[in-house]
């Protein structure tokens, strides 16, 4: 077997078991710690797949930011006994069961799961796939479509940011 | 740089019985910055304590060899031997993850610090520059933001686990700063990032290599000296905001509000003992190491001499990277030993509201500046009538004007694989030269001079 080949089966029974821990850990703290590891094994997939300012941008945001904040929430709220996260309905297992069933079988008819490029890329291809350089031209190009979705999306953010400062002003007056 | 390789006479043979050496760099790298982090560790807690002792007019450890210089082995010696106790009711695995998970981000993050330049020469004459890191990553830069906002996991976890209100408030307390300051932080380098145009830490340290402010006229001792370097290129703000953040992001005085012993008796680490809180000591040291040796590469030209003449430019850039790191620690220990600590609102207020417009602010100014250089985009190449340096996508070109067109491995010479011992002319089509890490190639061509 190829190292890359390798390489990507580790990565990726790390994150799918990982995956799965965070949804049946008890305690809150360790989902959210199986959720960071998940989230670094996503960023070497990038960086496997010549990605590389995507997987440091993954693990800043998600692992260093969000996740922070995650735990910081969990740790404030000291929601350490099990009996806080006990759920109350029962519709909710078999309703999940049977969508995750159909995109299951939606996935195998569709062919997205056999239908894996399998021809490597070229190296001169791959070199400046995922600089900064070549998203940041291929982001800001007037002839490229980009642009505006990128502009649009930053206006998103902002109004967020506008939102939580006026929710949080709100409460402390 | 013609002058600076003639004067560099020394440069390594590219194979050496065999050995490809470019690609026993990073493996060699790897052995010299853990060894080098884990064993200057002593020496900074014994320079701390004998600087703050100066500082307090007192003492300072004096008993144990020279000036207390074995005081810390001592010490060391001692919390080895100590009991390792663990209080009752600890999330276990976790309490005894948080002292690792303290330390190894620092250690990671050094990775990509380009301490020195390495120079290989093949047999047609060409001599190839590489950056002694253990891989000089085309993100480095990202790379560093990453691990250093992977750090504050260690104490989080280990003020959650500890079971203890003290802990847990001091853990707390260094989720929000760390969060805080990250972002000043990232402000302050993409000052940098504007002026250099680039992200990979060895392109930032060649784009500091200029007569001060790119301008021609000025002497040639000047060129990629300490008046040429970024804290002044940045016009003296960002390398501020910098230092200010680097000291709150390694919770050292005067921002050591999660341990803060006059109100937390320890903080995070009050229920750690022995080698776990030895840990926590260490980790600290090497993430002071860490954001030093970055200040040291972005904002004080990394390993290049404060003036460009004769007895300085002789001394190997590693030197002058210790250097610059060790005073950024003395810094550290100046400010311990005269500030005192921060209240918690003024910590946020001057995180917040202080330093993130500044920030801001100087970052728009630098952009302004920045679309005034000639070319306007792209990284920033020092001298244009130097020798021409092949470009990264202009592989092709320079094998065409290569007189002894050598094998492609070698005239492009961006993909360096990262294993040794192989002959690089088939590592081309070498599917395993696809993957992302092994690709991020060392060096490139920068001069060629007749043996």
């Amino acid at each position: 077997m190829l190292a890359p080949t390798i390489i990507f089966w580790i990565l990726a029974l790390l994150a799918i078991s990982s995956a799965l821990m965070v949804v049946l850990a008890k305690n809150p703290v360790r989902s959210a710690l199986f959720l960071v590891i998940t989230f670094l094994a996503v960023a070497m997939f990038y960086i496997t797949l010549s990605a590389q300012f995507l997987a440091a941008v993954q693990i800043m945001v998600y692992a260093g930011a969000i996740m922070v904040l995650f735990l910081f929430v969990i740790m404030l709220l000291n929601l350490s006994a099990p009996e806080a996260l006990k759920e109350k309905g029962t519709l909710q297992r078999p309703v999940a069961a049977i969508l995750g069933a159909i995109f299951i079988t939606l996935l195998i008819f569709s062919q997205a799961l056999l239908e894996m490029p399998t021809k490597p890329a070229l190296a001169n291809e791959v070199e400046n796939l995922g600089t900064v350089q070549t998203i940041g031209l291929s982001l800001f190009s007037p002839k490229l479509p980009w642009l505006f979705p990128f502009e649009i999306t930053s206006i998103l953010l902002l109004v967020a940011v506008i939102g939580a400062i006026i929710l949080a002003k709100r409460k402390l007056d | 740089m013609p002058d600076e390789i003639t004067k560099y006479n020394f440069s390594f043979p590219i194979y050496w019985h065999g050995l490809y050496l470019p690609g026993a760099v990073p493996y060699v790298a790897i052995v010299c910055f853990i060894g080098f982090a884990l064993a200057i560790t002593p020496f900074l807690v014994w320079m701390e304590r004998v600087v703050i002792a100066f500082i307090q007019d007192r003492s300072g450890p004096n008993r144990v060899g020279p000036r207390g210089l074995l005081q810390t082995i001592a010490d060391g010696m001692k919390l080895f031997f100590k009991e390792d106790i663990r209080p009752k009711s600890v999330d276990v695995r976790i309490y005894y993850l948080a002292p690792v998970l303290a330390m190894i981000p620092a250690l990671a993050g050094s990775a990509v610090l380009p301490i020195q330049f390495v120079y290989f020469h093949n047999l047609a004459g060409e001599v190839f520059k590489v950056p002694f890191t253990v891989g000089d990553v085309n993100i480095g830069l990202l790379y560093i933001l990453a691990m250093s906002s992977l750090q504050v996991y260690g104490v989080v976890l280990a003020g959650w686990s500890s079971n203890n209100k003290y802990s847990l408030l001091g853990g707390l307390r260094a989720s929000a700063q760390l969060i805080s300051y990250e972002l000043s932080m990232g402000l302050a380098l993409l000052c940098v990032v504007v002026l250099a145009g680039s992200v990979k830490l060895s392109d930032i340290v060649q784009a500091q290599n200029i007569k001060p402010f790119g301008i021609d006229a000025m002497p040639d001792f000047l060129k990629g000296s300490v008046f040429s370097w970024f804290w002044l290129g940045s016009l003296g703000v960002p390398v501020i905001l910098y230092t200010i953040s680097m000291i709150a992001e390694t919770n050292r005085a005067p921002f050591d509000l999660p341990e803060a012993e006059s109100e937390l008796v320890a903080g995070f680490h009050t229920e750690y003992t022995s080698m776990k809180f030895a840990m926590f000591f260490m980790g600290e040291y090497i993430s002071m190491l860490t954001v030093c040796g970055l200040n040291a590469a972005v904002f004080w030209g990394g390993p290049l001499p404060p003036l460009n003449i004769w007895p300085l430019t002789i001394v190997p850039g590693a030197v002058w990277f210790i250097t610059k790191i060790m005073l950024g620690i003395f810094f550290y220990i100046w400010m311990r030993g005269t500030l005192p600590r921060l209240r918690y609102d003024a910590l946020m207020n001057l995180g917040w509201k202080r330093m993130l417009p500044l920030g801001l602010v100087w970052l728009f100014l630098l952009a302004g500046l920045n679309l005034l250089r000639e070319p306007n985009d792209g990284p920033v190449q020092p001298n244009k009538d130097a020798v021409p340096q092949v470009q990264p996508t202009e592989t092709t070109d320079a094998l065409n004007e290569s007189p002894t067109p050598a094998r492609p491995i070698q005239t492009s010479a961006r993909s360096y694989p990262a294993i040794p011992m192989r002959d690089p002319g088939i590592t081309i089509d070498n599917p395993t030269t696809h993957f992302a890490p092994s690709r991020t190639g060392q060096g490139a061509i920068t001069a060629k001079i007749s043996r």
